[in-house]
């Protein structure tokens, strides 16, 4: 069996903070159970040293990059999961009633389709541009951004998902 | 295959299916510890490539959609960390 790569507490800390400062600067909250936060920091971190990226803590990545595409935290399923149970899968990032006492986190069904059903509709890359446009419409799949340019920004200015996750929109 | 045992009172075969990673995995192997009964428990996100495809297509089995925890109480199948399921499975 393999270990988990080692994450000291300093490192948890560190992230859990810069993470923390991110969401609430986006409008999102971090779960306040500093035991569960801290778990799947952990878990985050571990999985950028094993994996290269920082793949859902609460799935079971394959380790090719391209197709956990829809699983690096913040995944795509995190908003819609937050809209509709308060939460997402991992209860990392949680609602509003959540974070202020008033409800806690309960596991949630997994919203990311099965490995068989998975390429078609999570990996499509649109590629007929009206030529009316001058710019693509490029859109960020975890929280909706939208931008008309040639590339995606290196990062989406609103929630920080890397911009090779972008997919061209029209 | 390489499954960790914990000793505790016998209810028939417990499997726990987890990610070493994930929080509801965690909770539910602590719930059975709590429970205090005997059960087997593999952590899928580390073994060996060739090993896991093999697990993987087990849990498959159990759950078509391929998520953690799945818990194995005899003929019965848990997906996720359904605390009052569990319980009540056990008790
Ligand atoms: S946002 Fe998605 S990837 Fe991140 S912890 Fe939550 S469920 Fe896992």
């Amino acid at each position: 069996m393999k270990k988990l790569p080692d994450v000291s507490e300093d490192e948890i800390s560190a992230r859990a903070a810069r993470l923390q400062d991110e969401a609430e600067h986006s409008g999102y909250h971090l779960n306040p159970d500093v035991s569960v936060t801290r778990h799947l920091v952990r878990g985050l971190i571990a999985n950028e040293k094993r994996y290269g990226y920082q793949a859902c803590p609460c799935r079971c990545a394959g380790g090719r990059k391209e197709d956990d595409l829809d699983i690096i935290c913040p995944c795509n399923y995190r908003d819609p999961d937050l809209a509709e149970y308060g939460a997402c899968y991992c209860a990392l990032y949680v609602s509003d009633r959540i974070a202020g006492g008033l409800a806690e986190a309960a596991p949630i069904p997994e919203r990311r389709p099965p490995g068989s059903e998975r390429s078609e509709s999570i990996y499509r890359q649109e590629n007929a541009v009206p030529s009316a446009l001058p710019y693509p419409v490029l859109r960020c799949p975890v929280c909706g951004y939208l931008c008309a340019r040639d590339a995606p920004p290196e990062h989406c200015p609103i929630c920080h998902a890397m911009g090779e996750r972008f997919r061209k929109l029209f | 295959m390489e499954f960790e045992r914990i000793e505790g009172a016998d209810r028939g075969r417990i499997v726990l299916y987890a990610l070493s990673t994930c929080q509801w995995c965690r909770r539910t192997k602590e719930l059975l510890s709590e429970l205090g009964v005997a059960f087997s428990y593999i952590y899928v996100d580390l073994l060996e490539e060739d090993e896991m495809k093999g697990v993987i297509d087990d849990v498959t089995k159990y759950n078509p959609r391929g998520s953690f925890p799945v818990i194995r109480i005899g003929d019965k199948v848990i997906v996720g960390f359904h605390e009052e399921e569990i319980r009540e499975a056990l008790a």
